[in-house]
């Protein structure tokens, strides 16, 4: 009896184990590739100049610059509103209809397709609002997108200050306010900022809410102000595998400004734990 | 005699939505003294304590009836500032809870939310809250590390400190030792004795001899009600009903 009881316990954890290193193995088999056929199109002239030749030659800085831009029109976009919604749902909020009706929004703007942003976007920032193609518009779109990841970190974070720190606060006559900007907010920074990051790599990648709204064809000019449109590292590589002047030869252009982007997207993942390694430290020992 | 009493409760009754917590409870607090609430688990007297500092307000749906008053003033009236109260009435709580910032900045944080900005003043605060909470040798080199380095004891202590640091008029104290080993909790005995000659003390306790210890006067609690509350030393040796006797020899409870 013991015996099969182990058994089965040694093929459960096998399962389990198994699961958990196929992420690994994804991820490998990516880098791999991506390395692998896109490494020899990474040179100095790459980063640092601007496509040539009809896209087939050339280098891909005005992708690079293009989508930085929109990352950062995005997290000034999200990451204000996105805490403050967090701060409100949960320290200010009695939780009634009014919060129910909140959530439900962000849930499902969570849910909403990533093309359907893109339209919206277009109608409304490029048309309505007149913001035309640009990094402006594009932001928006994508801050839009990234707000339930952003409140969903932040709420998090939020809940996982103890009660007890509000209490310690509040009972020495600090208003509710003091309260969260002194104690709260400064505990829950680390959780804030580590997911506001990621949901921002994952904005940096997307396609299709910029394809309308901020990202261009082609344009060998650099970002000058936020009305200008941009090129960007998705968008890019879209473009090049369905409708450059030539697939086939552009092929290692593709991987190699999809290695650029994942190279991009590591970093900021990477930045966000070490930043918050650095926080949690500082706040406890 | 009625000109020292510091605070008191007149037929207090305390209700959680439609549960009846606290019944009809009327409690002398006598200015610089320390009185002591015990009771079994359950019998309400944390929520007494915190209706003192309105903490339960925190909660939703809760009722407070009769009086509570902090010198003149009953402090439910709706006219009294639930912020500058909590100044005057300060807590401990059960659990050491520092905030995750400095020793220095666990004691000036009081006093900046209360609009000090005078740097040479907060220094000086801060040493004098931490010498009266008997914790300052310990700590003295080492301000400007995290006050979650300290040992349990040491937090308690700190925490005593962060409180007295806005110069509050009572101190509120729930089960401040129960997390404690032994001489850690000798240590804040000790501490409560020494601030009674300024502060008007009240603890919530579970142990029976912590309160005949530290208390000049014990309240006992039973299922949301009160059933004695006399001189600490009368009430241990001779309480006037069966069943607060038999709660402090230990046969229930």
């Amino acid at each position: 009896m013991i015996k099969r009881r182990l058994q089965i316990q040694t093929i459960a954890f096998g399962f389990l184990k198994a699961a958990g290193l196929l992420n690994g193995v994804a991820l490998m088999i990516i880098v791999y590739f991506m390395l692998s056929r896109g490494w020899s199109a990474i040179s100095w002239e790459f980063l640092t100049q601007p496509p040539k030749d009809s896209m087939t030659a050339g280098g891909i800085l005005p992708c690079i610059m293009g989508t930085i831009s929109l990352c950062l029109m995005t997290i000034l976009v999200s990451l204000p509103i996105g805490v403050a919604s967090a701060i409100y749902l949960n320290e200010y909020a009695s939780q009634g209809r009014i919060v129910r009706i909140i959530r439900l929004g962000i849930n499902n703007l969570a849910g909403v397709p990533s093309i359907v942003f893109g339209l919206f976007g277009l109608a409304f920032f490029c048309i309505v609002l007149k913001m035309g193609v640009s990094i402006a518009a594009g932001g928006l779109t994508l801050g839009i997108m990234t707000l339930p990841v952003i409140i969903g970190a932040s709420e998090e974070a939020l809940k996982a200050v103890p009660d007890t720190y509000r209490e310690a606060s509040l009972a020495m006559g600090a208003t509710k306010w003091q309260t969260i900007r002194k104690v709260v907010l400064p505990a829950a920074f680390p959780g804030i900022i580590t997911g506001s990051i990621l949901g921002l790599s994952r904005a940096a990648g997307e396609t299709a809410p910029i394809m309308y709204t901020g990202a261009v064809f082609f344009t060998p000019e650099l970002p000058g102000s936020i009305l200008d449109e941009v090129m960007a590292l998705p968008y890019h590589i879209y473009v090049l595998a369905t409708a450059g002047t030539n697939i086939e030869t552009t092929r290692h252009l593709q991987y190699g400004t999809a290695l650029v982007l994942i190279v991009l997207v590591f970093g900021m993942n990477l930045a966000a734990i070490i930043l918050r390694s650095k926080m949690r430290k500082k706040l406890r020992i | 005699m009625d000109s020292n009493i510091k605070m008191h409760t007149q037929a207090l009754d305390f209700f959680y939505g439609a549960f009846q917590a606290l019944y009809n409870i009327s409690i002398d607090f006598i200015e610089n003294q320390v009185t002591a609430l015990i009771g079994p688990s359950g019998c309400g007297k944390s929520t007494y304590l915190r209706c003192l500092n309105r903490m339960n307000d925190l909660i939703p749906g809760i009722l407070v009836k009769g009086q509570t008053m902090l010198d003149s003033q009953d402090i439910y009236n709706p006219s009294v500032d639930v912020v500058s109260l909590r100044r005057r009435v300060g807590m401990v709580f059960q659990k050491p809870n520092p905030f995750p910032k400095t020793i220095f900045e666990n004691i000036a944080y009081g006093l900046r939310v209360n609009g000090i900005k005078d740097k040479a003043k907060i220094t000086q605060i801060v040493e004098k809250s931490l010498k009266q909470a008997a914790i300052w040798d310990e700590v003295k080199d080492r301000l400007n590390e995290s006050a979650l380095g300290l040992s349990g004891g040491q937090q308690q202590r700190l925490c005593i400190a962060r409180a007295l640091a806005v110069d509050p008029e009572v101190l509120l104290m729930d089960e401040p030792a129960s997390a404690l080993d032994p001489i850690a909790t000798q240590k804040i005995e000790e501490l409560i004795s020494t601030l009674s000659s300024k502060l008007t003390i009240i603890i919530v306790t579970h142990n029976m001899q912590q309160a005949a210890r530290v208390s000049d006067r014990t309240a006992f609690f039973y299922m949301g009600k009160l059933i004695e509350v006399n001189d600490t030393d009368i009430l241990f040796t001779k309480p006037e009903l069966k069943q607060t006797e038999d709660y402090i020899t230990g046969r229930f409870g």
